[in-house]
């Protein structure tokens, strides 16, 4: 079920293109006629947003983000670039976007320099507009001092930089990017964010991304959507979603553990009471205010409260909310999320 | 930064570009290109001159005594009694009897000359094999998934990928010719430096021809080892199933049958017309269609295998 938190999308007669740069009806990808990797996903982005795709490994994100990009075709439904059919006019799509994808797949024989070079070739960008380009973007990518040395002695960080170099050399008005800080270490993750921040603003570029991680989703993007199983569960802004749950979390304990669960049902603005592995988790409306209101409920009573917490939700528990499981708990089975990769691999070929 | 191009590739644009990468990388790695120059020089080494047919029918390989006693009835008109030859004046008989077999098998009296050439041959399927594991390898490390992501033609893929095989067996061809040349090759009073021209052209539609079915057999897999396996299973059969190291005339039936029809015989035989034989006009200008005709319809179907089956 697709629940769509914002408002209604506008459905007149005409579209405004820069509005809505991205837009996907139905769109469905069924490889070998079993394997369905995404199913009848719907949603558009707007013109200068980041818009995320939230989801654990194997749930149908860079199975979409290759229809988008046209390097494979939807076995249903359709999506529209800039008003461009993806399925129909490839060329056109093509021309139009960047891509930066999970791989590192840069030349390695090559230096940072020749790869943006023949990347400026393939989109038939004249040899004097994509040297000044490329000068102007190896700066953007802070790799000026390193352009002439193979990318074989670039760190994972660089070649990620050296990604989106070549990504922008068209510049697209969309720009794709499938797990951009996937195996990066804090500092360049930071790093890639910042960039991806400044094109946001500076440029004004669109950007689509996917991710499964939370804090990336939730400190970059503008909307995102989460997605299992091919499906889109919800989408929405990251606040909104959070929102949506319904209010904070305290999480407390009390003292020789007796069961006071109906005692703080019954204060007020509490929504949700369960007890776990001999602590509550309350769900409350305006946690900060009704969390001493609970306190003095347990006290008035003779309970001693031995420990409190009260933390905000994460995208992690409107991750929980809507499918059930902890995005981080899928992170954890390494051994499934290989296996699905090898099963989509052989699908693909 | 926010105004989009309107630069569209053209064909060329993205064919050289393509090429060119993978020029680069060749030229990078010297291992490799000095790889590429020791691979014909072993083999002409090996087979050419340790394979050394034209001594084999010499008079020396032959234990003649010096004096021959044969029956009188075995002469023309017959003789009564026995009598006797000279064995110098046989020897001398058999001494011409190698080159001619040579002359007549080969068309070349050392077998040198014969085989030295039929290594360009050989060079360019070794070539042209690879060009279908490189699309492989494109595919593994992602690269080949970005070009498919920019408005390149799909065709330029491949063909950059033909003529960049191309480039490679040409340039090791003229190895070959040049070490030939100094370790004795014997070209024949008909070779001039339009012929050398005729033989590159030859060498590049076998290219164009081979590079395009290895291309294709290899445009959906993802999976260098089936690569492996096909080409390990094909090169020798196709190399030894043509003239390259042997003339067909000496073939079993069954096996002429597929020389016949295997293009490397096609090649081996014009470059031998251009060096190392008395050029045949007709015989050069049927090699040069069947070539030609190979190359154009395999590129064809190649660049359209590439259209179908690039984007899944």
């Amino acid at each position: 079920m697709s629940k769509e938190i914002e408002g209604p999308v506008e459905k007149s007669g005409e579209i405004n293109v820069s509005e809505e740069i991205i837009k996907a009806e139905g769109l469905t990808k069924v490889f070998n006629k079993h394997l369905t990797a995404v199913d009848h996903v719907n949603f558009s982005v707007k013109h200068g947003e980041i818009f995320g795709f939230l989801g654990p490994n194997g749930a149908g994100k860079t199975t979409t983000i290759n229809m988008l990009i046209t390097l494979l075709k939807p076995t249903g439904g359709t999506a529209h670039i800039l008003d461009f059919d993806i399925a129909k006019q490839q060329n056109d799509v093509r021309n139009v976007i960047g891509v930066v994808p999970q791989e590192y797949t840069a030349d390695e024989d090559l230096t940072g320099l020749e790869n943006i070079l023949l990347c400026a070739d393939l989109y038939g960008i004249p040899r004097k507009i994509a040297k000044e380009r490329a000068t102007e973007l190896l700066k953007l990518v802070e790799l000026t001092d390193f352009k002439d040395k193979k990318v074989q002695t670039y760190s994972g960080g660089m070649r990620r930089r050296l990604e989106l170099a070549c990504g922008l050399i068209n510049r697209p008005k969309i720009l794709f990017l499938d797990e951009p800080t996937l195996g990066l270490d804090v500092q360049a993750r930071t790093a890639t964010w910042n960039y991806i921040r400044r094109l946001k603003k500076e440029f004004g570029m669109t950007l689509f991304m996917t991710t499964h991680y939370l804090e990336e989703a939730d400190s970059l993007c503008d909307r995102v959507a989460i997605i299992d199983h091919g499906k889109i569960v919800v989408t929405g802004a990251p606040e909104e979603l959070k929102h949506g749950l319904g209010g904070d979390i305290i999480t407390l304990s009390v003292k020789d553990d007796p069961d006071v669960t109906e005692l703080i049902r019954s204060v007020e603005n509490v929504k949700e009471v369960k007890k776990e592995n001999g602590s509550y988790r309350i769900k409350a409306e305006y946690g900060e205010v009704t969390a001493p209101f609970v306190i003095e409920a347990l006290r008035r009573n003779g309970y001693v409260v031995t420990k409190l917490m009260l933390t905000e939700p994460t995208l992690n528990e409107v991750y929980l909310e809507y499918t059930g499981k902890s995005l981080r708990d899928t992170e954890e089975s390494v051994e499934t999320i290989r296996t699905q990769r090898m099963t989509m691999r052989r699908a693909r070929a | 930064m926010s105004t989009s191009d309107e630069y569209h590739p053209s064909r060329f644009h993205g064919i050289w570009a393509l090429t060119k990468r993978e020029l680069k990388k060749w030229l990078k790695e010297p291992i490799i290109l000095l790889m590429a120059i020791l691979q014909p020089v072993i083999w002409m080494g090996l087979f050419g001159k340790a394979m050394n047919l034209g001594n084999m029918f010499s008079s020396s390989n032959i234990n003649i005594p010096s004096v021959i006693r044969i029956s009188g009835s075995f002469v023309i008109p017959a003789q009564s009694g026995d009598i006797y030859i000279s064995g110098t004046a046989l020897s001398q008989m058999f001494g011409n009897l190698g080159p001619s077999i040579m002359q007549n098998i080969f068309g070349v009296t050392d077998y040198f000359s014969y085989m030295s050439v039929g290594m360009i041959s050989f060079i360019v399927l070794f070539t042209t094999m690879f060009s279908g594991m490189s699309i492989v390898w494109d595919r593994r490390l992602g690269f080949l998934n970005k070009v498919l992501s920019t408005p390149v033609s799909r065709g330029a893929i491949i063909l950059s990928k033909v003529f960049n095989a191309s480039l490679r067996a040409m340039f090791q061809a003229t190895i070959i010719l040049a070490l030939a040349a100094v370790f004795g090759l014997q070209v024949s009073s008909t070779c001039s430096l339009l012929n050398i021209l005729g033989l590159y052209a030859a060498v590049f539609l076998l290219c164009v021809g081979l590079s395009s079915v290895f291309l294709a057999l290899a445009l959906r897999s993802t999976k260098w080892e089936t690569q492996m396996a096909i080409v390990n299973l094909i090169n020798l059969p196709l190399m030894f199933a043509s003239n390259t190291f042997f003339p067909i005339s000496q073939m079993p039936d069954w096996i002429q049958a597929i020389a016949r029809v295997n293009p490397i015989s096609y090649l081996t035989d014009a470059i031998r017309q251009l060096t190392v034989w008395q050029l045949n006009a007709s015989s050069l200008m049927f090699d040069f269609a069947f070539l030609g005709v190979f190359a154009a319809v395999f590129s064809a179907i190649g660049i359209a295998l590439s259209w179908r089956y690039l984007t899944k």
